[in-house]
């Protein structure tokens, strides 16, 4: 068995969905999120606050700094993320395809160092 | 041929099949691969003493696997003991695959994956199918040595870190998968048959092994009808490979000696193609890519002149290749059966419309249409672009004779 991160990601300039537009997703990421607790594949996950909510933590050198802000300026962030568990890739890019379809956007997958 | 040359041709039939063994066996391409090299040590030691042993793959296998037993006891990983315990008596019952039960269709699936770049599935099927040394891997894609050394080790880094599967896809998911499959075939074949660049136009060592994955294919998947497809395909492109150089220039299908063609070849090509069509007419399944391709090469080696060539037919195949695989590329090569059929103006006319402007075939068809319409001064400027645009030695010789034989 490998552990994956499955995360969605945001991009800026991405169409806000409306209310209406947002419940179906919440409601199907509910059922792919039952789904895979039943068959237990989740160990986690979860969506994320915006990115404004960012603060970012530096404690590499003699005093920790503590910045407001996300930890690079980009275009793009995380906007949430599973954590699965698949016997091997083609079952967790199985689980990815559901779950780019439940909600709606992209999803990049990848392993977790084993141990 | 000498024992040892004999051992090296042995080993390199049969590295995919160990490899692939040992690899569902332990888990583990490195340690198939050091295995396998090892086996062929201890060949090389005693085969020239004992005489070559009557199924020398089995023993090569058998041998490697013993190494790779003992290397694994050897290292004191914290799961050393734990995974020699489980390798010794290798009895555990293959897992259940799809379709077939074969360890190097597994492996050509994982070599294949899309989560891999389309230049690494082609580098790494031909070094664990296909045998080949990491030198000559990079030889054949003109990037040095430590590149590709580099670019191997990452992606079999990749396959263990995101545990790609040993495994033969589903059968629903197959046909997708298999296309994958067969893409890195084919441009390992076509590398072969007209080298992008570099020294000699044609590499017969990658069109050999192209044709020899297609067969395993073809053994392994008999009722896929694009895998026969494609093994024809190459057969039948193979079959002219004698022709199409000569002098150090290329030579053009009309002006190939077809006495110099291979007929067992076109032979096996032919029957294959007939097979496509009677299991296309039977299934009610049109024909994928590779079977049209075939198909207009078998209408091309069929023909005992060039003048007896059935262009309509050729036309026809392309038509309906372009409706299924719409690319700029099939246009222009059926506007080349157009032009027989209706004359240069015509076909010229289409193929002015495609601007495949970086594309030294478009350049040359431009180059020959022009020419045969009596414009020669926009042929020649057509062949100096067709020149620029290709990097083949043999093929700049055949355009620039062709350049130099236009009327003033």
């Amino acid at each position: 068995m490998t552990q994956y991160m499955l995360s969605v990601h945001h991009r800026a300039g991405d169409p806000v969905p409306s209310a209406e537009e947002i419940q179906p997703i919440f409601e199907a990421v509910d059922r792919f999120n039952d789904k895979i607790t039943a068959e237990g594949i989740w160990v986690f996950g979860g969506g994320l606050e915006p990115v404004e909510t960012a603060i970012t933590v530096d404690n590499t050198g003699a005093e920790a700094v503590v910045t407001d802000g996300p930890f690079a300026e980009s275009k793009e962030w995380l906007g949430g993320f599973w954590v699965i568990e698949a016997p091997d890739l083609e079952a967790a890019l199985a689980l990815a395809k559901e779950a780019s379809a439940a909600c709606a956007g992209q999803v990049e997958v990848r392993p977790f160092q084993a141990e | 041929m000498s024992v040892d040359e004999a051992i090296e041709r042995i080993y390199r039939e049969e590295y995919g099949r160990v490899v692939a063994s040992l690899v569902r066996r332990f888990g583990d391409i490195d340690i198939a691969e050091e295995a396998a090299g090892e086996a062929l040590l201890v060949a090389m030691e005693r085969w020239p003493e004992d005489g070559v042993p009557p199924n020398p793959g089995g023993w090569l296998t058998t041998t490697a696997g013993r190494r790779a037993i003992d290397r694994i006891r050897r290292e004191s990983h914290r799961d050393a003991k734990h995974q020699a315990a489980l390798m010794i008596e290798d009895d555990t019952p293959h897992e259940p695959t799809g379709v077939v039960e074969d360890d190097r269709l597994r492996l050509i699936f994982t070599c294949c994956h899309p989560a891999l770049a389309p230049e690494v599935r082609v580098a790494l099927t031909l070094r664990l199918l296909g045998g080949l040394t990491v030198a000559e891997i990079a030889q054949a894609f003109l990037v040095p040595e430590t590149t590709m050394a580099q670019r191997i080790t990452r992606a079999k880094r990749k396959i263990k870190d995101a545990n790609i599967p040993y495994r033969v896809p589903a059968p629903e998911d197959l046909t997708a998968r298999l296309s994958g499959v067969l893409a890195v075939v084919y441009l390992v074949f076509n590398e072969g048959y007209l080298a992008s660049s570099g020294g000699a136009p044609i590499r017969e060592d990658l069109t050999a092994e192209a044709i020899r994955l297609g067969r395993i294919l073809r053994t392994l998947l008999p009722d896929e009808p694009e895998v026969a497809g494609l093994l024809a395909l190459m057969l039948l492109t193979e079959s002219r490979r004698r022709t199409r150089v000569a002098g150090g220039e290329l030579i053009p299908l009309h002006e190939q000696d077809r006495g110099g063609w291979d007929r067992d070849l076109i032979a096996e090509g032919h029957e294959l193609v007939r097979e496509c069509l009677a299991r296309a007419m039977r299934t009610q399944r049109g024909p994928g890519q590779y079977q049209l391709l075939a198909a207009v090469n078998a209408v091309h080696t069929d023909a005992p002149a060039a003048g007896d060539t059935d262009w309509a037919q050729i036309a026809a195949l392309y038509a309906q290749l372009y409706a299924i695989a719409p690319s700029p590329i099939v246009a222009l090569n059926r506007a080349v059966a157009i032009a027989e059929l209706d004359g240069p103006e015509v076909a010229l006319a289409e193929v002015d419309r495609l601007q495949l402007t970086t594309y030294h075939a478009w350049h040359a068809t431009r180059a020959d249409l022009l020419r045969r319409l009596g414009r020669s001064a926009e042929a020649r400027a057509a062949y100096d672009a067709a020149i620029a645009a290709t990097e083949n030695e043999a093929e700049r010789g055949y355009l620039s004779r062709r350049r130099g034989s236009l009327a003033p």
